[in-house]
């Protein structure tokens, strides 16, 4: 039958409307406002899953985001969501769900068998076992264990859905919407802060919604919050984190509840917020008492079977139990009572209860000072055995549900992100929230004070102080629900029934008190350490529910108090968060920026095959064919040792420096100097950190007597300019200079190759190009179609050649002038591959030996560390080590076989045979040579310079590959630099 | 106190686990040891046992200052492996995974040493080259490496983005040996190893002072008293500085903060340990189903052992760019752990200005590897009072005279590394 | 995640800055030897408590600030500008 345990009346639910949905394939009818739990309690479903380690039956055990058990596959294909909670999962038509951890079905799970051995599988039995032979770990025991662990399964396919970021500010944050938190909303906007509530729930009221003899109230705060400008509602939202300086993190559940988003709408949204103030009114969660078998289907918090009768108009049991140590279990047991449910007994274990008294007037037997000692039943309790405490005859009682209340933990989680201390409270047997640390105070509940009424006048004063905290300090009064003999909760701390059999202490991980007593005994006698050993708290639920059962259970074998032992630390996340969500829209494609040159759209046109070089995407070559391999990258360098070439240099770094000590400051950033260098010139300058490694290099031209135009190599760009500010700003305040980044403002192309000169001949106008009147290093101003250009005679290919940069938008108008120009002498675009092909040739270095490892006498720039006057690095990079005749210097090698057949390649080793182990250094670049026909490259050999004209091995053991080289200068093109003056 | 084993849990399971006694004991402090181990982590207590184990030197006292194995031993991604470039590396490294890979049986403890594999995976023919230069140090020392292609990487971690990523994935160097440990089991199984040997494992002791006679140790002060020792071994990792300076030591270290992060267990879907090539972020997935990662660091001075928002955004992130069906999966927890970071990256086990006094620090964030490795030559250093060839370079001087162990080429900026 | 209060901007977010690190060490004349630049350059107080460090306001101003935080709590307690005199703090 449909709903065979739907009450005929009652709950929040939306009975108009009918929901079709399936759990383990099998069709099932809900109404809106059902959680899938609530749902299938209706349909009479308790047995939901399996639980971790011994395979036994598992049921829905709570009402909410606490629920140890009731974790099932929602959704299918990309969606898959492995470990859901049933009892948060909000229906939708067509909801998919799927039991986890077992095989081959729910009800036979032939690792159930696991529970037979359970005896042998104590505590951190794998810790003593598994050792022999050594192989066998990986190869047999371990993939058993990994097969066997995880609950759910992962989605195989990628998320289709999309997350997105918020940012928020508040006066105050009010954390929980029940009486507590919206008492404190209301309190706060009224005086006219900004708040924000966010509640996790999709309907706000908390324990409020159990209760509609204040429904009125509720939805009058719903409504008068609703209607304050300065208030935002966030239903359906979690906060996971309490971070530093008052920042906290919290995950809204936009479309969970939908069978998928909205087109062009997120799944779920992360806030992060940053509040003034905060209060944490976020409740209290009941906590279980372990007895025998106590994670049978069909025994549930006894809040919970209230939850589901008040709530979702759900009879979760019909002959029913319950078993507690406090009196709210009887506001509980009324409530099912009152529901329609047959409730028979009460076991109490306390001596007396004022409630009995209510019991009895609803027939219900009340059995003071008695506990439960075990229940009946395999995947589902048929009975529960009483006994007294103080002994006597064990009593059995048919039942189908056993509803427990071990007492109410204040949901401190939040405060304790904040380092802020816990204290015992003995009246209540829990910890609560210690002073504050941070911006935060903590109401209602979640501070020990139980009761609605209670609960709504300390929400409101906490709402007040927060207010007041941010400067809002009048706040119009309203009403709060009146106080009807509300009283403590009166727990006894009671937490585990002696007996026979595996008494639960953590539900989802399957860890039993003796689990706890097994530890204790083996020395881990440290919350921490116990919890480890045992895997106790450490499942989804981090033990919401049974932690401080085990705290309890350990305390004991301690012969210590619960205070003492105290609880492990709680790290955020509140309950845990989809990854998606954290990652937000920085995915994909979207992981980093992409940063494009001013003649990106040139490039694509002309089949330019690109690459990531950091964020820039940049040309490697072109093709229409987008064939691979060498040959159109040789046709480029060929053109350029033989003819003109264009190529794109837009992304080297451009800042420009302006003031009186300009040449000062630049002296002190380079190690060579350049307040000396003529105006109209440009110098190739050295960096170094100051531990005296190399930094970046790069030519600064000087442009008037108080300005220069610095060029740094595109990676470095950033850490230039923050480097030149530091030590300005904190170094050498009084130099009188600024400057400024210009790369993005400008677009720079070499133009190089023998014929460059014909070619620019051809579209430069006002610069007379000649070598006699723009000499190597030259530096002047032109225009090429009719744009400004800036021109340098500089070359990286070790060809003649000119830097051609012009403003931004007129980049892709001068580039396309000059390759007109250059049409009759051949010239060719080319990519980032030719550009280190020739620039490997002329042996100029680049990121592979600028990699933050080497000195500027290991790479054969001795001569350009000035003698006189400080540099950033002058000093540290003489210590003696970096001084020592061994250290790797920077050489060429040339592969012996002109052949191309035995490759060389970037990252081979130097070694003297053929088979030696000892490396002498490594190949930092490797090209094919256009210019000598053969594999050839840079190195860094130790003593490097002293063995030009050896014969040596690049040694490859990833690819068993060998190949004999002769080391020579570094400078396999023109070494005489005769074609850049030319 | 007996033997783990298979009978002896057969034995237990049949009278109800009555038999197990404590794994290590609980000692009071004696007046004096013959060394001193400040420090109850992965690194102290191996220290320890090494002493024990390969010098015979079995009056140590290992003082913790509160609870063995809760530092950053209890902290980390649990990784081990010995792909690094330089011999000053790679060679103490492999060393340590060679004591990994007798761990077990030489503790008689499952510390459930996995070698999965790890692979740094590649996303650019320069990052490749610098792969190799790595690998073929590696494999010219002796030590397994293998650079793998796209396919090869795609046969062993399926799940990775090779296709839609904003940086492709092209291959990757792979490391078959390294892996996976139980970083809990590792303190408790070195205790227990330790405690066997005759080592006092002393908690809830903090040292409060280092006594020297002129340039000599001679023993530490405590809140549980003096105790005298003519060698005292600092091994506290995120606290290095703090320590020294009791002894008017100052070390070349900064303390920051690495967060790491474990997601709901799942069955299995990652077998083995890969790093992302275009970020900092590594993943592997325990035993128990659960990923357990991380990234780089928060990138300022910190001692907060606590989470922080924006680099777990960051770290996250990653993560789905990396396995984009990471992204419907639950993150459950997120932590941090206070790393000692030194100016090139690369760890001090080394003698200090004052005698007897040795220092294992500076992990940066590869401590939970070293750790069989860090201890059995930090036992070397202080036994023979001169450090084994596989520490030689991991000095304090080295800063002063130039010859740092920079793999990165970071310079001396300690949160780069 | 912190919040830095720039004396140029106010209130921003961590992310807007890069750390420089120990802002008590101050860098030699250039006449200073190699071991006032070897103390320049590697040794660094790290103190467990209150920290005067380098702040860059990268994505704003593009000043570097001292900061005076807590590196336990990461409480902030001065914000100021690169020139002015911040005494380092006793931790």
């Amino acid at each position: 039958m449909s709903q065979s345990h739907r009450l005929p009346a009652g709950g929040r639910i939306d009975r108009s409307r009918t929901i079709r949905f399936s759990f383990d394939g099998r069709g099932y009818e809900g109404h809106p406002g059902d959680t899938l739990a609530s749902a299938l309690l209706a349909n009479g479903v308790q047995l939901v899953g399996r639980s971790f380690k011994y395979h036994r039956p598992r049921g829905i055990y709570a009402a909410g985001p606490d629920d140890p058990n009731a974790l099932v596959e929602l959704r299918s294909g990309a969606r898959q969501e492995p470990n859901t909670r049933a009892t948060t999962a909000e229906l939708y038509d067509g909801l998919e769900a799927t039991s986890q951890n077992r095989w081959p079905s729910l009800a036979f799970d032939i690792s159930s068998v696991n529970s037979l051995f359970g005896r042998f599988l104590g505590a951190g039995f794998y810790y003593k076992t598994f050792m022999w032979p050594a192989s066998f770990w990986e190869k047999v025991y371990e993939p058993i264990i990994r097969r066997a662990a995880g609950l759910g399964r992962a989605a195989t396919s990628p998320d289709p859905d999309t997350y997105e970021s918020m940012h928020a500010h508040c006066d105050v944050l009010v954390v929980g919407s029940g009486a507590a938190g919206l008492a404190a909303a209301r309190a706060a906007g009224a005086a006219g802060a900004r708040v924000i509530l966010a509640e996790q729930d999709f309907e706000l009221g908390g324990g409020l919604l159990l209760d509609q003899a204040r429904e009125a109230w509720r939805r009058t705060m719903v409504e008068a919050l609703a209607a304050m400008p300065e208030v935002r509602i966030l239903p359906r939202t979690t906060v996971f984190g309490f971070y530093e300086h008052n920042v906290l993190g919290a995950v809204e559940r936009v479309a969970d509840h939908l069978p998928a988003p909205a087109e062009h709408d997120v799944r779920q949204r992360v806030w992060t917020i940053r509040a003034r103030q905060t209060v944490l009114a976020t409740g209290a969660t009941e906590r279980p008492i372990a007895f025998p078998d106590n994670d049978r289907p069909g025994i549930m918090l006894a809040s919970a079977a209230m939850t589901y009768a008040r709530r979702y108009g759900v009879r979760p049991g019909e002959r029913i139990a319950v078993f507690a140590n406090n009196d709210t279990a009887y506001d509980s047991a009324f409530a099912l009572h009152d529901a329609g449910a047959n409730v028979g007994i009460i076991v109490d274990v306390r001596k007396n209860s004022l409630r009995a008294m209510g019991a009895h007037e609803r027939n219900i037997a009340v059995r003071l000072g008695s506990a439960i000692v075990g229940v009946r039943g395999g995947r589902q309790v048929s009975a529960v055995a009483i006994r007294a405490r103080n002994g006597g005859a064990e009593r059995v009682i048919d039942a189908d549900l056993l509803c427990v209340s071990g007492g109410w933990n204040p949901a401190v989680h939040l405060a304790s992100h904040t380092r802020a201390r816990l204290d015992w409270d003995k009246s209540i047997a829990a910890f609560v929230p210690g002073t504050p640390v941070q911006a935060e105070r903590s109401a209602g509940a979640a501070l020990g004070v139980f009761g609605i009424a209670r609960a709504a006048a300390d929400g409101a004063r906490a709402g007040l102080e927060a207010a007041a905290a941010t400067g809002f300090t009048s706040a119009p009064a309203f009403e709060l629900p009146a106080a009807d003999g509300e009283s403590d909760p009166m727990v006894e701390a009671f937490w585990e029934v002696k007996a026979k059999g595996k008494s639960f202490v953590d539900l989802q991980n399957d860890v039993t008190s003796d689990d706890i007593r097994l530890a204790h005994r083996e020395g881990y006698t440290h919350i921490e350490h116990a919890k480890r050993y045992t895997t106790h708290s450490m499942a989804t639920d981090q033990g919401k529910t049974s932690g401080l059962l085990g705290v309890a259970v350990l305390a004991e074998a301690r012969g210590e108090s619960i205070e003492k032992v105290g609880v492990p630390t709680y790290r955020p996340y509140v309950s845990p968060v989809t990854w998606g969500a954290l990652a937000g829209r920085d995915v994909g494609h979207h992981l980093q920026p992409v940063r494009r040159t001013p003649l990106h759209h040139w490039h694509v046109r002309n089949h330019g095959i690109f690459l990531e070089t950091g964020l820039w995407l940049r040309p490697l070559y072109y093709s229409a064919t987008r064939e691979t391999g060498w040959e159109p990258i040789l046709k480029e360098a060929r053109a350029v040792r033989q003819a003109v070439g264009i190529c794109d240099v837009s992304t080297l770094g451009k800042i420009d420096v302006q003031g009186r000590d300009a040449g000062t400051f630049l002296d002190r950033l380079y190690t060579n100097t350049f307040s000396t260098l003529a105006v109209g010139r440009a110098r190739y300058g050295l960096m170094l950190r100051e531990d005296g490694m190399m930094f970046d290099d790069g030519t600064t031209s000087r442009l008037s007597e108080t300005r220069y135009l610095m060029t740094t190599t595109t990676a470095k760009a950033a850490e230039v300019l923050a480097h030149m500010e530091f030590h300005h700003q904190t170094v050498w305040p009084e130099l009188d200079v600024h400057y400024c980044t210009v790369t993005d403002q400008w677009a720079q192309m070499s133009v190089a190759g023998p014929k460059t000169r014909l070619a620019l001949q051809g579209c430069v106008e006002g610069l007379d190009l000649s070598n006699e009147a723009f000499p190597f290093m030259g530096v002047g101003e032109a225009t090429i179609a009719g744009c400004p250009v800036r021109i340098y005679r500089v070359s990286f290919s070790g060809e003649m050649a000119y830097e051609v940069a012009t403003p931004a938008g007129y980049g892709e108008r001068v580039w396309e002038a000059i390759l007109e120009a250059g049409k009759p002498h051949g010239i060719l675009p080319y990519g980032l591959e030719a550009l280190g092909l020739l620039r490997i040739e002329k042996g100029h270095v680049a990121g592979p030996e600028l990699n933050g490892q080497t000195t500027a006498r290991d790479l054969g720039f001795e001569k350009m560390m000035k003698k006189k006057g400080d540099f950033i690095g002058r000093v540290n990079g003489e210590r003696p080590a970096l001084m020592a005749p061994d250290r790797p210097r920077l050489v060429g090698i040339r592969a012996v076989d002109p052949s191309f057949e035995k490759r060389l390649r970037g990252g081979a080793h130097i070694v003297e045979k053929p088979d030696s182990k000892a490396s002498l250094g490594w190949c930092t670049s490797i090209t094919r040579s256009v210019e000598l026909e053969r594999w050839l490259g840079l190195a860094m050999i130790r003593q490097g310079p002293e063995r030009i004209g050896q014969r040596l091995y690049a040694t490859y053991p990833l690819k068993n590959e060998v190949v004999e080289v002769e080391v020579c200068s570094p400078h396999h093109v023109d070494p005489e630099n005769l074609r850049v003056r030319a | 106190m007996s033997n783990y084993s298979a009978f002896r849990l057969f034995v237990e399971g049949l009278r109800n686990q009555t038999g197990w006694t404590r794994a290590w004991r609980d000692p009071e402090p004696k007046p004096s040891y013959d060394v001193i181990i400040i420090g109850g982590g992965g690194h102290g207590l191996a220290s320890a046992y090494y002493l024990a184990r390969v010098h015979g030197i079995t009056n140590v006292a290992v003082l913790e200052r509160g609870q063995i194995g809760l530092g950053n031993v209890g902290r980390n991604t649990t990784i081990v492996r010995s792909n690094y470039l330089f011999p000053e590396n790679h060679l103490f490294y492999e060393k340590s995974l060679q004591l990994w890979e007798g761990l077990e049986q030489d503790l008689n403890f499952n510390v459930m040493m996995s070698q999965r594999g790890v692979i740094n995976l590649y996303h650019s023919d320069s990052q490749r080259d610098a792969y190799a230069r790595r690998g073929n140090a590696m494999r010219l020392s002796g030590i397994d490496a293998e650079l793998i292609d796209r396919d090869q990487v795609r046969a062993l971690a399926p799940i990775l983005d090779f296709d839609n990523a904003r940086f492709p994935i092209q291959g990757g160097l792979l490391q078959k040996r390294g892996g996976t440990a139980r970083h809990d089991a590792v303190a408790w199984g070195l205790a227990r190893g330790a405690d066997r040997l005759g080592v006092d494992i002393i908690q809830n002791c903090e040292v409060t002072g280092i006594r020297r006679d002129g340039d000599r140790v001679v023993g530490v002060e405590t809140t549980r008293g003096y105790i005298a020792a003519p060698k005292v071994g600092i091994a506290v990792a995120g606290h290095s500085s703090q320590v020294a300076a009791m002894a008017g030591v100052r070390l070349p270290i900064e303390t920051h903060l690495l967060q790491a992060f474990v997601s709901e267990a799942v069955k299995p879907v990652l077998d083995c340990v890969v790093t992302f090539g275009a970020g900092h972020f590594y993943v592997s997935q325990s035993d128990k189903g659960g990923l357990v990662f991380g990234g780089g660091l928060d990138g300022y001075n910190s001692f907060a052992q606590r989470g922080t928002l924006p680099e777990a955004e960051h770290v996250l992130a990653e993560g789905v760019a990396m396995i984009p069906l990471f992204s419907r999966l639950r993150v459950l927890r997120q932590w941090a752990g206070v790393m000692d970071m030194t100016f090139d990256g690369t760890p001090l086990i080394c003698k200090t200005p004052v005698k007897g006094l040795y220092v294992n620090g500076g992990w940066c964030y590869g401590g939970f590897k070293a750790i069989p490795g860090s201890g059995w030559c930090f036992a070397h250093t202080v036994a023979k009072d001169e450090p084994h060839q596989f520490n030689a370079a991991m000095t304090i001087e080295r800063f002063r005279d130039g010859a740092v162990v920079d793999e990165k080429g970071a310079g001396p900026f300690p949160w780069l590394h | 995640m912190l919040r830095i209060d720039c004396p140029w901007c106010g209130v921003r977010d961590e992310a807007e800055f890069k750390y420089g690190g120990d802002a008590t060490v101050k860098r030699p004349a250039a006449d200073g030897d190699a071991e006032s630049f070897y103390r320049y350059t590697y040794e660094r107080a790290n103190p467990k408590g209150w920290h005067l460090e380098w702040w860059h306001h990268a994505a704003g101003c593009r000043q570097w600030l001292k900061v005076v935080r807590h590196t336990v709590t990461h409480e902030i307690r001065t914000v100021a500008k690169a020139g002015d005199d911040v005494p380092a703090p006793s931790s």
